[in-house]
């Protein structure tokens, strides 16, 4: 069963066009990531999609509904902004208040419980730690009993361990047969949580796949070697110097070291290594920049180049 | 219903947490009763009675225009606003409470007007007039509500702050509120009835005492209410269709 839907939805903000015909489907017992870089479109579409904005053109559905019809919002969760919280008001009135627009909510008692929060209900919101308020936050959007949550980077600004506890909350509800939705650009969270990953890059969504397939599709690969000169290598996405080792990212591994070895540059201590999520990432997302016409789908990875051309995604 | 109640504890709440809020539009007009009233017409009941109607309007005003105007425009920055859009209850019981909760502030500023008139001058009111009046500061709050909702939705806090400290003191002024009826300096006088400020204070004389309020003041009041019910619903329906749609 579907829960959310975004048919070819467009958002335009004046003449910036923040969502670029999107679709998004989020099925009941999914833990989906949305992944993408600050003003990619992340807040944007959970806008849409908890009714705070319409589509400039295309649809959203929540349960089959008009996410602006309050109805359909009963079933869903929302994180505020932690910065949000109104300051005088107590921890346990803050619950109160989110409380009492559901039919069935979480015991006060129980929700600041799961959340670590039981010490704290009643202190002012203004005077809570940065990770206590997110805490905070997060615990709100499971008030009323939810099916789907939405977070929108639900851990920004969270220490390790604060991170960690909220994980386990998300975890939990999740495998109580929740669904998620979670935007973030901490590639180690959604590589955590997520089953899915939503890639969106300007507007548009570039992948929408497995973590793994994710990384599969761009094939990026770390080369890393010592060196002291380089010549041109094809496909290069990055280039970096740590501790006088250099670490290409590249979209066809085999090509670079081919073209390694016909320019006869010296170079010692070889490897080749499959990238993390964040790399791959920034490859679909750089390579959106440059070239329009290479889908991110192709199946590249392992296949050299036809006719030895430089491939730059 | 149940829910605009809801939203009108917790607004009372987060104002009530910082005393100094309620004590600010409660104390102009306490002021303004200990060194003008109390002096000048505090032996002469008529006088008196008057005088305190008068402060009566003031408060109301002056609690409207900033609770609203200021107020408002606070919370159009906070991310706890669109936050509350998204429980499922849509804007309008945000929007009731937020009146609700107004009314109930106005009310509460008006306790050392009253206090101060009932205990310092020789203002005097039967039960009846007392309720009449007590009615009455509902439907004066109406224009003023409606200005400092206007001011709210179309302007950000810091010009909000700045505007409705500018309006109030000549709406004061300008409405006769600081004189007896009919004691006003000749061209006050003449500007007085097309005030917003004026029609209501006629109706809280009215209310207290025997008075026969002039009819093109409160025909202008409710000039004034459709004015600025059609200023604020535009600069509500703008703000909304900015942030919201």
């Amino acid at each position: 069963m579907t829960l959310a839907r975004a048919e070819q939805a467009s958002r335009r903000y004046g003449d910036v066009l923040a969502l670029d015909r999107v679709d998004l489907e989020v099925r009941a017992g999914e833990l989906v990531g949305l992944l993408g870089p600050n003003g990619a479109g992340k807040s944007t579409l959970m806008n849409l999609l908890v009714g705070l904005r319409r589509p400039s053109s295309g649809r959203v559905e929540l349960f089959g509904r008009d996410p602006r019809d309050p109805a359909s919002r009963r079933q869903i969760g929302v994180t505020p902004q932690e910065t949000g919280l109104p300051g005088t008001l107590r921890v346990g009135e803050v619950v109160d208040f989110v409380s009492a627009h559901y039919p069935d909510p979480v015991p006060r008692a129980e929700l600041l419980d799961r959340f670590g929060l039981a010490d704290l209900a009643r202190r002012q919101t203004g005077g809570l730690s940065g990770g206590q308020r997110r805490r905070l936050a997060v615990a709100l959007a499971f008030v009323g009993r939810p099916r789907l949550v939405l977070l929108d980077e639900p851990t920004t600004g969270l220490d390790v361990a604060a991170r960690h506890t909220l994980w386990d909350a998300i975890r939990a509800f999740h495998d109580d047969g929740g669904t998620v939705l979670l935007s973030s650009h901490y590639l180690e969270e959604v590589e955590a949580l997520a089953h899915r990953v939503v890639v969106i890059g300007q507007g548009r969504v570039l992948a929408d796949d497995t973590v793994e397939a994710v990384r599969g599709i761009v094939g990026v690969r770390r080369v890393s070697l010592i060196a002291d000169n380089l010549p041109d290598l094809p496909g290069v996405v990055r280039t970096e110097r740590v501790d006088g080792r250099l670490h290409l990212l590249t979209t066809d591994a085999d090509e670079l070291v081919r073209a390694l070895v016909t320019a006869q540059t010296p170079f010692t201590d070889l490897e080749v290594r499959p990238t993390s999520l964040e790399e791959a990432f920034l490859a679909i997302t750089s390579g959106e920049a440059t070239s329009k016409d290479v889908p991110a789908g192709a199946d590249r990875p392992t296949t050299a180049a036809a006719g030895g051309r430089p491939t730059t995604v | 219903m149940q829910l605009a109640l809801v939203h009108a504890r917790y607004q009372l709440l987060e104002i009530i947490r910082i005393p100094v809020a309620v004590f600010g539009s409660a104390f102009f007009p306490a002021a303004a009763m200990i060194f003008f009233v109390v002096p000048f017409a505090g032996d002469d009941a008529v006088g008196a009675t008057y005088a305190t109607a008068s402060m009566v309007t003031f408060s109301v005003m002056s609690a409207n225009i900033f609770q609203y105007g200021v107020g408002v425009a606070e919370d159009r920055d906070q991310p706890w606003n669109p936050y509350t859009r998204t429980l499922p209850a849509g804007p309008a019981p945000r929007f009731a409470g937020r009146v609700l909760a107004g009314l109930a502030l106005t009310y509460l500023s008006l306790i050392p007007v009253v206090v101060i008139g009932a205990t310092l001058t020789a203002a005097q009111v039967t039960p009846a007039a007392f309720l009449l009046a007590l009615g009455t500061v509902a439907v004066i709050s109406v224009p003023f509500t409606l200005m400092g909702l206007a001011i709210g939705y179309s302007l950000p806090s810091k010009a909000a702050i700045v505007v409705a400290q500018v309006l109030f003191l000549p709406l004061a002024f300008g409405g006769g509120l600081l004189s007896a009826p009919g004691d006003a300096p000749g061209f006050i006088e003449t500007i007085a009835p097309y005030l917003p400020t004026r029609g209501a204070a006629e109706l809280m004389w009215a209310a207290v005492a025997d008075y026969d309020v002039e009819p093109l003041a409160v025909i202008m009041l409710g000039v004034w209410v459709v004015l600025l019910a059609a200023l604020a619903g535009w600069a509500y329906r703008r703000d909304e269709g900015r942030r919201f749609s």
